[in-house]
C-alpha cells in the first residue's frame, strides 16, 4: 500500500507508472527465460519489447497477461500487486499472435465475449461492439465467421475484441507477424492511430526493429532474458548501449578507430568522387574502393574498403537518379567522409 | 520409375483413383450388393412346412415385426440400450479424453490409451467371460459390495449386465474421436477466453464444448451403431428379457433358419442409423470434416 501512495504522490498523472515489474524472473527447469527484470511502463505510452526469438520478450508479456506465473518477483498494475491474480481478473487484454478468434462464433459474438463475461447489459454490449467494429472499419462484417475473413481483417477483429473491453493495458504479441509487408506497414500506422484515439497503454512485442521504430514511444531491447537497453527510439538508434543494440536496431558499421570500438551508421557516410569537396572542413575524409553497389530504389547501398582493409557500408539517398548510375561503380576509387559527431563510441559491454 | 512418378505428379487424378480403388471396389462390388440382397430378401418368405424360401414379394415379415409385441419390445429395447450405452460412454469418455488431450504428459497419454484399447486387442470373447465372473451373483462385484456391508445386487444375465459390458466395450470408440477434437483446440483459444474474463466454466461451455461436439458425435455414431448390431454381449451376458435385435437376428439366421425374416429385422437398425445420422448432420457433426 505504501508503494501505491508513493506512485500517486510523486508523479504527475501522465508520467505515472501503470505496469511495474519488480525483480521478475522466469525459469523453465534449469533454463532461464527471463532474468531478474525491473521495468516501469508509463500510463498511456506505446511501449515495445523488442528482441530476437528466445530473448524473453514474449515470456515477459505473458507474465503481465497472467498466462505465466513468475518464478520470482512481482507484477504490479496501477500500484496493486497482481502477481497471483488469474488472467480473468486482470483488467488487461491481449491481442494474440495467431489472433485466437473463436471459429464457431460470429465476429460480433467474438467481440461480445469479454463484455458478456462481465455481465454488461445487452444494450451496452451491442453499442460497444458496434463502436469497436467501426473503429477497425469492419462494421459490415458483424455476422461473418472468422474463417470467412482475410488475414488482415482477422487481425483487426482480434484487436477490436481486446479493445472493446476498455482494458487499462493492452498487450499485443507480434500481432502483425502473419501479414504481408504492405498490409503490415498500413496496420502499424493504424495501430498507432487507435492507440492515440483510445488513449490506452499498449505493450507491444515484436522482433521487427522497423515496426518498433514506427510505433513506439519507448522501446526495451531484450537479449538473452535481459533488457539490454531501454529508451526512446532515437536514443537507442544514436546511442546504443551495446554492440548488440547497435546491430539489432538498424544496420551499423562497428569498427576499431584509434584503439576504440566505434559505430558509424551507413547513412551518415558520404561518398565523394573526383574533386567533390567534403561538406565541412571538420569532416573526416579517407580514400576507399567500392566493392559492391546495391540499388535499393529510394537509396543506394555501397560496400567500400578503406586502405587499412576495413570494410564499411554506406547508404546514399537516390537524389540523382539515372545520371548517378554510372558515376560510381564497382571498383571505383572514391573518398568516404563523415562528420566527427557521427562517430559514436560504444560503451564497454563486458560489464 | 522416375518416369512413373512424374506422370503421377502431372495427373493428380490418377494417384487419387489408385488410392481409392481398393476401398471403392470393396464398397461397390461387395458391400452394396450385400445390402441390396438383404433388402430384397426381406420381402420374401419361408414356407413354414417345407422351409423353402418363396420368392414372392410380400410385406408379411414387416407386418409381423411391427404387430408383434415381442418384436416391438425388442426393437424398442435395442434403441433404448444403444442410447443408454451411448450416453454413458460420452459421459465417461469426455473427462478421460480431456485429460489425455490437454493435461497428461505424452507418457501417461500412451499408457491410458493402451489400457483403453486392451479389451479390443484381446480376443473378444475373453473379456465377456471375465465380466460374467465379475457380475455373477456370487461374483467379484457382489463380493466387494457385501464386504462393505451393502446387500448384493442381482444383475448378472440382465439388461444391467448388457448395459455395463457394452459401455465397457465401446468406450475407446468414443474416447478416440473426442480426444482428437479436444486435442485440435489451440491453447490460445483457452488463453483468449481467460484473457477476456471467462472463468473455467464459461471457457468450457462456450469454447471447449462447441468445438468438441463434432468429435463427441462421431464417437456416439460408432457407439450407437455398434450397440444396435451387437449380438455377442446380449448372447453371453443377457438373460430372459434382454434379447436385442442383434442376437435375435442371429437366432433367426441360425436356429430358426428364417433368412427373410432375419433380413427384415436387419433393415431396422439400418433405418434407425439413417435417422441418427440425419440428426447428427443437422447438429453440424460433419461440418468440421
Amino acid at each position: 500500500m505504501n508503494a501505491t501512495n508513493a506512485v500517486s504522490d510523486n508523479s504527475s498523472p501522465e508520467d505515472s507508472v501503470i505496469v511495474r515489474l519488480q525483480a521478475v524472473r522466469k525459469l523453465y527447469g534449469d533454463m532461464v527465460a527471463v532474468e531478474s527484470l525491473d521495468l516501469d511502463i508509463r500510463r498511456g505510452e506505446f511501449f515495445t519489447l523488442l528482441g530476437p526469438s528466445g530473448s524473453g520478450k514474449t515470456t515477459t508479456l505473458r507474465m503481465i497477461a497472467g498466462f505465466e506465473r513468475p518464478s520470482g518477483g512481482h507484477v504490479e498494475l496501477d500500484g496493486v500487486d497482481i502477481t497471483d491474480v488469474p488472467p480473468f481478473n486482470r483488467d488487461i487484454n491481449t491481442v494474440f499472435q495467431d489472433y485466437a478468434l473463436f471459429p464457431h462464433m460470429s465476429v460480433a459474438k467474438n467481440l461480445a465475449y469479454g463484455l458478456e463475461a462481465k455481465r454488461l447489459p445487452r444494450k451496452d454490449i451491442n453499442q460497444r461492439v458496434d463502436d469497436a467494429l467501426r473503429m477497425v472499419h469492419l462494421e459490415d462484417h458483424a455476422g461473418h465467421l472468422p474463417g470467412q475473413l482475410s488475414g488482415g481483417q482477422q487481425q483487426r477483429i482480434a484487436l477490436a475484441r481486446a479493445v472493446v473491453n476498455q482494458p487499462r493495458v493492452l498487450l499485443l504479441d507480434e500481432p502483425l507477424g502473419a501479414l504481408d509487408l504492405k498490409l503490415r506497414q498500413h496496420m502499424q500506422v493504424e495501430l498507432k492511430r487507435i492507440q492515440q484515439e483510445i488513449d490506452t497503454t499498449f505493450i507491444y512485442v515484436t522482433h521487427d526493429q522497423e515496426e518498433a521504430l514506427v510505433m513506439s514511444d519507448r522501446i526495451a531491447v531484450f537479449n538473452k532474458g535481459r533488457i539490454e537497453q531501454m529508451g526512446e527510439a532515437v536514443e537507442l538508434y544514436e546511442r546504443p548501449a551495446s554492440e548488440f543494440v547497435a546491430n539489432f536496431l538498424g544496420t551499423s558499421n562497428l569498427i576499431d578507430l584509434d584503439g576504440k570500438r566505434v559505430m558509424i551508421r551507413p547513412e551518415k557516410i558520404r561518398l565523394l568522387v573526383g574533386t567533390e569537396a567534403r561538406p565541412a572542413d571538420s569532416w573526416h575524409e579517407q580514400a576507399a574502393t567500392v566493392q559492391q553497389k546495391v540499388f535499393l530504389g529510394p537509396s543506394i547501398r555501397y560496400l567500400v574498403r578503406l586502405e587499412c582493409g576495413t570494410e564499411l557500408l554506406a547508404l546514399e539517398q537516390n537524389v540523382t537518379g539515372f545520371s548517378n548510375a554510372s558515376a560510381i561503380m564497382r571498383g571505383s576509387r572514391v573518398r568516404v567522409a563523415w562528420s566527427r559527431d557521427s562517430v559514436y563510441e560504444i560503451p564497454d559491454t563486458n560489464r | 520409375m522416375s518416369h512413373l512418378a512424374a506422370r503421377l505428379w502431372r495427373h493428380r487424378g490418377i494417384s487419387g483413383s489408385l488410392l481409392l480403388t481398393p476401398p471403392m471396389g470393396w464398397f461397390v462390388f461387395i458391400y452394396l450388393p450385400a445390402l441390396v440382397v438383404l433388402l430384397i430378401t426381406a420381402f420374401w418368405t419361408v414356407n413354414s412346412f417345407t422351409g423353402v424360401i418363396e420368392r414372392d414379394w410380400s410385406l408379411d415379415n414387416f407386418v409381423y415385426i411391427f404387430s408383434s409385441h415381442t418384436y416391438r419390445d425388442i426393437i424398442l429395447r435395442t434403441i433404448v440400450m444403444a442410447a443408454a450405452v451411448t450416453i454413458t460412454d460420452v459421459v465417461l469418455a469426455f473427462p478421460v479424453a480431456y485429460y489425455c488431450a490437454r493435461m497428461a504428459s505424452a507418457r501417461i497419454r500412451i499408457l491410458l490409451f493402451l489400457l483403453m484399447l486392451l479389451p479390443l486387442w484381446s480376443m473378444f470373447v475373453g473379456p465377456m467371460y471375465a465380466w460374467r465372473i465379475i457380475l455373477a451373483d456370487q461374483g467379484i462385484l457382489n463380493g466387494l459390495i457385501t464386504s462393505v456391508g451393502l446387500s448384493p445386487l442381482s444383475i448378472s444375465y440382465s439388461n444391467w449386465a448388457v448395459w455395463i459390458v457394452f459401455s465397457y466395450m465401446w468406450l475407446p470408440f468414443v474416447v478416440a474421436p473426442t480426444y482428437a477434437a479436444l486435442e485440435r483446440i489451440p491453447e490460445s483459444y483457452l488463453e483468449a477466453s481467460g484473457d477476456l474474463g471467462g472463468r473455467s466454466w464459461r471457457t468450457f461451455r462456450k469454447v471447449i464444448m462447441p468445438l468438441a461436439v463434432p468429435g463427441v458425435i462421431a464417437g456416439s455414431i460408432f457407439c450407437f451403431s455398434l450397440t444396435l448390431g451387437g449380438y455377442i454381449v446380449p448372447s453371453l451376458l443377457g438373460g430372459p428379457g434382454s434379447d436385442l435385435l442383434g442376437n435375435v437376428i442371429f437366432a433367426n439366421v441360425g436356429a430358426a433358419n428364417n433368412l427373410p425374416f432375419a433380413a427384415a429385422l436387419g433393415i431396422v437398425p439400418v433405418v434407425v442409423m439413417a435417422v441418427y445420422l440425419f440428426f447428427a448432420r443437422r447438429l453440424g457433426a460433419f461440418d468440421m470434416m
